[in-house]
């Protein structure tokens, strides 16, 4: 158990570092740095001041290292557009999107489960057909119409929760249910299938031939098989959650993360950009591993010779 | 002796459309090994599931009687029969390997049948489980209880199915095809914990088995199946010295029997396969493979006597002693 840890700890960290690479190596890429931040209207004279001050003319390896250096001990410098340092706006900002990401892959997992259980332990029958149709119109619909549809019917006709900000619990709420959205449909499926084919194992048949009641059968031999693949791809969506709810951000005006590196992407503030990569990186990883570990803990065939 | 499990007219269809047990009817005596034998797809493993009422979805059972030790199994409630199940009665599988719940020790799952039917509490049910475990011949069961089932080989976890299957004191234990996916040593081994057991439990078995080298062995009596049907039934012995059904004469003259079976001669074996059969099926099904068959066996088959504890389905007259070729 510990040499799995050891192991997926040291890949992480690998990962992390070729994620660092590519996302230096890619703002470079996207052009001259010291000609976009220096703006349309400047004279070379100006460019060249900037390329300076911004320590753009060094050979790249030693700005690479130069960076990498100050980012492991959590300084990413300052933004190019804030006129505050990168780890104090990440700072801010993360909270948020930690807030959503939790309330959504929550709310996700609390509808999912039972849905997905209920339709296997109902295969075939018209409540596994409906859920079935449930999981496709949830995929099919846009997260922005769902978004605005939550909005005109809860916000502004019933006038239950707030549109926009991020003032209490309650603006979180409607973002968390789109956000749970995006991975219901997946889960569900998941949990389905999952569940389905644990019904139909040997080891379930030896279950009711011990004459276990059904709750125990469904909740306790089916169910901890079936959840293995659910915990890996629960992680993955949250991960997914996290950096992939600019949309959602952007609609219900949270900013949080995600916004964040939408906003520094539009403005060439590089050194913003790159945090962002990186914490989502390493939120990703981090995910990932407690995954493997959730997973371990539930298959002793991960944990044991 | 008294019937523990009597069974009579027994059918077992999925979805209308296939018959798979047509009318079968044997009983098991107390402290019997009673064999179920015949071909794969002869309906004998969803004979065993219906009396336990373990069919998978879409079978449905239904039958004349269906009791055992005096109680109606067909009038029983889904609940009902669950207090049954593991408790009274017992059951193991063909595929050990699988049969164990992967994400749970040995203990976990050999304590919870004892603590769901009979109650206690988990200390007491781990040292019966212990006490089991060292009876059907596992060595250090104290380590083997904290393990899962990945940890142990085949043979080791068909034993541990047979341990569990005991945890409350069965009175009938359906065994279907036990040892078919173990190695023949170990095939052996298992075949003499049974018969142990059975001798020093007085427990009744219903075994079932496609291997009369099996049924020579252990059982006391024994029911042949063919295309859903218990086309003879006979004590052990009698059956090998004088089998009456064309199918059962087939089947015995495929086997090499030691001082019957001459050397050079080839064995025997029956042509074609099993037919599918329909629900409106009439008469002998195994009349499309039988030499014997002329046109009365499409009708009515006569269950004929031929001896005290032995009949058979077929319109053929008792025949005596030593079997031949079909």
């Amino acid at each position: 158990m510990l040499r799995l840890i050891a192991r997926r700890l040291v890949l992480g960290l690998l990962v992390a570092f070729t994620v660092m690479t590519l996302a230096f190596l890619l703002t470079r890429l996207s052009g001259d740095l010291a000609v976009s931040i220096a703006g349309p209207s400047a004279t070379q004279a100006d460019v060249e001041i900037v390329r300076k001050a911004y320590g753009l003319d060094r050979p790249l390896y030693v700005q690479f290292f130069a960076w990498t250096g100050r980012a492991i001990v959590g300084d990413f410098g300052q933004s190019y557009f804030f006129k505050d340092s990168v780890a104090n706006l990440i700072q801010k900002r993360l909270p948020i999107t930690l807030t959503l990401g939790l309330v959504g892959l929550s709310l996700a997992l609390i509808i999912s489960l039972p849905l997905g259980i209920l339709a296997a332990v109902r295969e075939n029958t018209w409540v596994d057909r409906s859920v079935t149709m449930f999981t496709m119109v949830g995929q099919a619909i846009p997260s922005f119409w769902l978004a605005l549809i939550l909005m005109i019917v809860l916000g502004l006709q019933l006038g239950i929760l707030p549109i926009s900000g991020t003032g209490t619990w309650q603006h979180f709420v409607m973002p968390g249910i789109v956000l749970a959205f995006t991975a219901i449909p997946a889960l569900t499926r998941l949990t389905r299938s999952g569940m389905i084919e644990a019904m139909a194992s040997d080891y379930i048949r030896t279950a009711r031939a011990k004459g276990l009641s059904r709750a125990r059968i469904i909740f306790k031999h089916a169910l901890r098989n079936a959840a293995i693949p659910v915990v890996s791809i629960a992680a993955v969506q949250l991960g997914f959650m996290l950096g992939g709810s600019i949309v959602i951000e952007t609609v219900f005006a949270l900013h949080g993360v995600g916004y964040l590196g939408w906003e520094s992407i539009a403005k060439n503030d590089f050194p913003v950009v790159q945090a962002v990569v990186l914490v989502l990186a390493v939120f990703y990883i981090g995910l990932t591993l407690l995954a493997d570990i959730l997973n371990a803990l539930l298959d002793p065939r991960l944990r044991t010779g | 002796m008294s019937a523990l499990l009597e069974i009579e007219e027994l059918q077992v269809g999925f979805g209308g459309r296939t018959a798979a047990v047509r009318g079968a009817s044997f009983r098991v005596e107390k402290g019997e090994t009673h064999c179920l034998v015949g071909e794969s797809g002869c309906g004998k493993s969803v004979t065993a599931l219906a009396v336990m009422s373990l069919l998978a979805r879409g079978g449905q059972r239904s039958a004349k009687r269906m009791s055992f030790a005096g109680t109606d199994l067909l009038s029983l409630s889904d609940r009902e029969m669950a207090r049954l199940r593991g408790n009274r009665m017992a059951m193991i599988f063909q595929e050990p390997m699988t049969s164990l719940n992967p994400a749970f020790t040995i203990g976990s799952q050999m304590t919870e049948v004892l603590t769901r039917h009979k109650g206690g509490t988990r200390a007491a049910a781990l040292d019966r489980a212990a006490e089991l475990m060292g009876r059907v011949g596992i060595t250090a069961p104290g380590m083997r209880l904290g393990q899962f089932p990945h940890q142990l080989s085949g043979g080791l976890r068909q034993r541990v199915m047979i341990a569990m299957a005991l945890m409350c004191d069965p009175e009938l234990l359906i065994a279907d095809e036990p040892t078919t996916a173990l190695d023949v040593t170990v095939q052996a081994q298992i075949l003499r914990l049974l018969a142990t057991l059975k001798r020093e439990l007085g427990l009744s078995i219903l075994l079932i088995t496609h291997d009369l080298g099996i049924v020579a062995r252990v059982a006391d009596h024994v029911s042949v199946m063919y295309a859903g049907e218990v086309v003879e039934r006979a004590p052990t012995a009698e059956l090998f010295r004088a089998p009456q059904h064309p199918y059962t004469r087939g089947l015995l003259s495929c086997v090499p029997v030691p001082g019957r079976v001459q050397r050079d001669k080839p064995l025997g074996s029956i042509p074609g396969v099993v037919p599918a059969i329909g629900p409106g099926f009439a008469g002998c099904a195994f009349r499309s493979r039988c030499s014997h068959a002329d046109e009365t066996c499409a009708h009515e088959i006569p269950r004929r006597q031929a001896g005290e504890a032995h009949d058979y389905l077929c319109r053929l007259a008792p025949q005596s002693a030593e079997p031949q070729p079909a």
